[in-house]
Formats: C-alpha cells, structure tokens, sequence
C-alpha cells in the first residue's frame, strides 16, 4: 500500500518543487529582505508611523481598492442578475460579455481608455464637437482615470462569484412570492437580494484583494502622479534602489492581502471562481 | 423553465448598459485602428490600413511577437505538465497534507505580481537567469500551474475512481494507468489549462519588466513602452489583433468545454 502511494506522491513533485523554489524561495526573500536592509531589525517599519509618502500611498491605495470595490459590485450585480434571468441561449452572449473582457490584455484595456479619456481622446473631442464643454475635461492621469479602469477590469471577477451563487437560489422561490402578492421590488429586496449575499461578499474580498496590488492600469492612467502600492514599490525598487523600504511595502501588502483572504476563507472559494463558467 | 421568473425593465436595462460598459471600450479600437489621422482618433474621410502595415513591416514588433509565442509555448508546457501530474496526484492521494500543497499552488493567483517581480528580480540574479527567455519561462511557468491545477482537479472531480480500480486490478502499472485511463479522460481539462496557462503568459507584464532588460522584449513589454512613450496608431492596430487572438482562444476553449459537457 505504501509503495503504491509512493508513485503518487512523485507526481506531486514537479509542481511542488517548482512553487517551492522558484515561487515560494523568493517570495520568503523579499520578506526577509524587509527586515535586514538597511540594517537589521524593525527600522523599516517604524517608518509607516513617521513617513508621509508611505503614509499617503497606503491611504490612496486603500481609498481607490475601495471605490473601485464598491462600483464594481454594484455593476457586477446588474449584469449577473441579467445573466441568472436569462434564458438559456441569452445566457451564453452574457457570459461571453464577461469572460472576453476578463481575458482580454490589460495593456489592451488601458490603452482603450487612455484613446477615450486623454485630452485629445475620444471622449473629450465628442464633447467639444457638440459644444457641451469647451475646455477638454481631465479624465484621465487623475484618480478618476484609474478608478474608470480598474472597474471595468473588476468588474468581470465581481460578476463570477455572484452569478455562482445566484445560480444555487431557485426561480420558484420569486415565482411564488410573486403569486402571493409581492411587489417585484419586494421580491428582490426580500427573497433574491439576501440569498444573492453570499456571493457579493465573496464578489467583495476578491475584488478588494485584487485593487490592492493591481499595477498596471494605476500605472497608466494614474500618470506617474498618484501612486498606488504596486507602483510605489517598483519606484522604490527600481528608481531609487531603497531594497528595505520597498520590499516592506510588499510584506505589508501581502500581509493585508492574507489576513483579509483568511477571515473570510469559508466564503471565498478560488477554485470555484476560475473553476469552468458553472 | 419551470417557475420561470423574468425580471423587470430596470434590472434589464441597467444589465445591458453595464455590458456595453464591459464590451464598448475594448472594441473602439479596432475604428481607431484604422484611421487615416496621424494620431490617435475616429477616421475622418476614409478607412486606411496604413497601421497594419506599419505594423507588419516593423522588424521589433514582428520579433517581440514571435519571441512572446516561444516564451509562452514553454511556460504552458512547464505549467501544463507539473500542474497536470500534481492535480491527479492531489485527487488520488486527497490527505489533508495534499489539500495544503493544492492550496499553496494557488498562491499566485492571489499574491500580486509586484511582490513576485521584486523577489526574482533579485532571486534570479543568483541563477544568473536575468534577461534570459529561460528564466522567463520559468516565471510565467510556474504562475500558470494554479490555472492547470483547477481546470484539471475540475475535470478530475467528474471521473469514477472505480475506473481506476478496476485497471488497477487487471494489472496496470502507474505510468499504463495514467496514459490509457485517466489522461484521455480528462483531456478537455488539460486542453482548457492549456489555453488559460497559455494566455496568462502571453499577457504578463510585471515580471517581464523586472526580470527582462535588453535581450528579452516580449509584446507586452513592448506595448507598454509604446503607452508611456508615442502613443500612435500602431498600438492600436496591435490591440486589435491581440483582442482577435484572445477572442479565438477563448472560443477554443469554449469548444472544447462543450465536447466535455456534451
């Protein structure tokens, strides 16, 4: 029996040796880094209660993840309820509506938004051509650029886990609250709304988790001048070569990032969200 | 349906809306792409395909392409192959020892890529693996086992144990059991795997802009140059292309979900 398993526990290997020494290995190197550079000890943390631009950067992060968390549900919401009342060929155009944008380039995306929002961009043009404004509006470069991006990339991981759970409440239920007099919005806001919970606090803590150490799209069309964690840390790491201070940053960002996944770990269920579309 | 239930005009307005939200934005690059402006705007008199041509014609996009496709080929098979063995391996050994390596194998889903990028930035500079395609396939490989290891424990979650019981007891040794009984089985899973595995390195930006300098210039790398430095039509004739190839995998996979389903 042993020697049986013995074979099964080798194919566990590959993958495991891989993770381990070319993920975990230097994963554990920035934690420690954190702690003996410049010199050993707390040095770098102490500067989260004394450092301004620490001090700002966690704010903003913490503000942005937050609207962005926000809006991002609420939208998620409509469309996986749209997606949950469909029939079922509607069903397959919504699902698609979700999963391209989700695995569509987020080089692609932000720059859509960079031609819409621009001064020149799209969006401004249209404006000045109709004569609405005539000075172009600042869309972009600004809070409100990243934040219209990083929606519109969460907004896919939003829907996921809401439509999953939406999935489990039975029709019947609206159906008979229906017949027995209920107002349609007392049907959702009694019956669907609090089943659908679940599934948005799930929708919450992965999308939350996500803005936090999102780069990319707060990179370009943040600009360069509001910096959320993951860009501070490759200006620290990169520009201004400070290895202790950026890679507490990191520790304090994976930190959160665990902490607020292990209090809510029987919600969220990873396997499920990228898990096959049912 | 029994007990149908169909929502109002305002939950399906507000639906649709959104979806335009979603869709809209990535698809007004493909008019752009084709305008005959200098910059980046609507067409105004005629439709060109001046930036296709562009796009074609240039030496570095056309390298950075083909080196991203090699890297991306490397890492799905890295991640396809480790990612597939520890699946089944994880399915059939089911301990809880094993359910806390599979939870570890998703780590890279949830830790985000700055602090991943930061640490090899440094790590490999020992391995002597900075600037080097290996080490980026290494990178992307191993982030793209979590993808393999959910489709293939998806499809897994479907297969009758009894099969592999009753192989076993007809004789099949591990390597017979693994080839005849369960890797045909699960195929679609392994396909699905590929596909997503495949995309996420295709995509990746933040490691390649740590752990890449001269040598390695992949399309995303080259794309985000083209972002913060000359915004021209040509990165959005890029775009559109790139939209194609995700659209067409995407309905790869789709493809191969159904086959499985069905």
């Amino acid at each position: 029996m042993q020697a049986r398993n013995a074979g099964w526990w080798a194919l566990l290997m590959p993958a495991f040796l891989l993770l381990t020494v070319f993920y975990i290995a230097p994963i554990l190197q920035v934690l420690s880094i954190s702690f003996t550079e410049p010199e050993l000890g707390f040095g770098n943390y102490e500067r989260i209660l004394t450092n301004r631009s620490v001090q700002r950067t966690l704010s903003t992060t913490g503000r942005i993840a937050g609207i962005t968390t926000v809006l991002a549900l609420v939208l998620g919401y409509a469309i996986a309820y749209s997606v949950t009342m469909a029939s079922e060929r509607a069903r397959r155009w919504w699902i698609l509506c979700v999963l391209v944008p989700l695995w569509i380039s987020v080089l692609v995306r932000a720059f859509a938004w960079v031609t819409l929002l621009r001064r020149q961009g799209l969006i401004n043009e249209a404006l000045i051509g109709m004569g609405t404004i005539q000075e172009p509006l600042e869309l972009v470069w600004n809070e409100f650029g990243i934040i219209v991006g990083m929606v519109h990339y969460m907004v896919p991981y939003a829907v996921l886990p809401m439509l999953s759970a939406m999935r489990d409440i039975d029709p019947r239920l609206m159906t008979a609250a229906r017949g027995m007099g209920a107002s349609r919005w007392t049907v959702f806001s009694r019956v669907f709304f609090p089943l659908s919970l679940p599934g948005v606090l799930a929708a919450a803590v992965l999308t939350f988790i996500l803005s936090l150490g999102f780069y990319v799209t707060p990179a370009i069309l943040g600009g360069g001048k509001t910096l959320m964690v993951a860009e501070w840390i490759s200006v620290q790491i990169l520009d201004l070569i400070r290895w202790g201070f950026g890679t507490m940053m990191a520790t304090v960002l994976i930190v959160t990032i665990l902490v607020t996944l292990g209090v809510f770990s029987r919600i969220v269920n990873m396997r499920r969200l990228f898990g096959g579309g049912h | 349906m029994e007990g149908a239930y169909k929502p109002g005009w305002f939950a399906r307005s507000t639906g649709l809306i959104v979806a335009l939200y979603l869709v809209l934005p990535i698809l007004i690059v493909l008019p752009v792409s084709m305008t005959d402006q200098r910059f980046l705007s609507l067409p105004h008199e005629s439709l060109s395909l001046q930036y296709y041509r562009n796009l074609f014609a240039s030496p570095e996009w056309f390298a950075s392409i083909a080196q991203s496709f090699w890297i991306a080929l490397g890492a799905t098979v890295l991640a396809v192959v480790s990612g597939t063995l520890f699946a089944i391996a994880a399915w059939r050994l089911d301990r809880r020892l094993v359910n806390l390596m599979r939870a570890l194998m998703l780590l890279p889903l949830i830790v985000p890529s700055i602090v991943y990028a930061i640490g090899l930035y440094r790590y490999f500079r020992w391995w002597d693996l900075l600037d080097r395609i290996a080490g980026v396939i290494i990178a992307h490989g191993v982030t793209g086992i979590p993808y393999v290891v959910i489709t293939v424990s998806t499809a897994l979650a479907a297969f009758d144990p009894r099969l592999e019981q009753a192989a076993r007891g007809m004789g099949a040794n591990l390597s017979q059991l693994l080839r005849w009984v369960i890797l045909p089985r699960i195929m679609p899973g392994i396909l699905s795997g590929a596909i997503f595995a495949f995309i996420h390195s295709w995509d990746e930006l933040v490691i390649v802009l740590f752990i890449a300098s001269r040598d390695v210039f992949t399309l995303p790398r080259r794309i985000w140059d083209g972002i913060n430095e000359n915004v021209d039509p040509t990165m959005a004739a890029v775009a559109v292309l790139l939209v194609f190839f995700t659209v067409l995998l995407l309905l790869a996979d789709l493809a191969v979900r159904k086959k499985r389903d069905g």
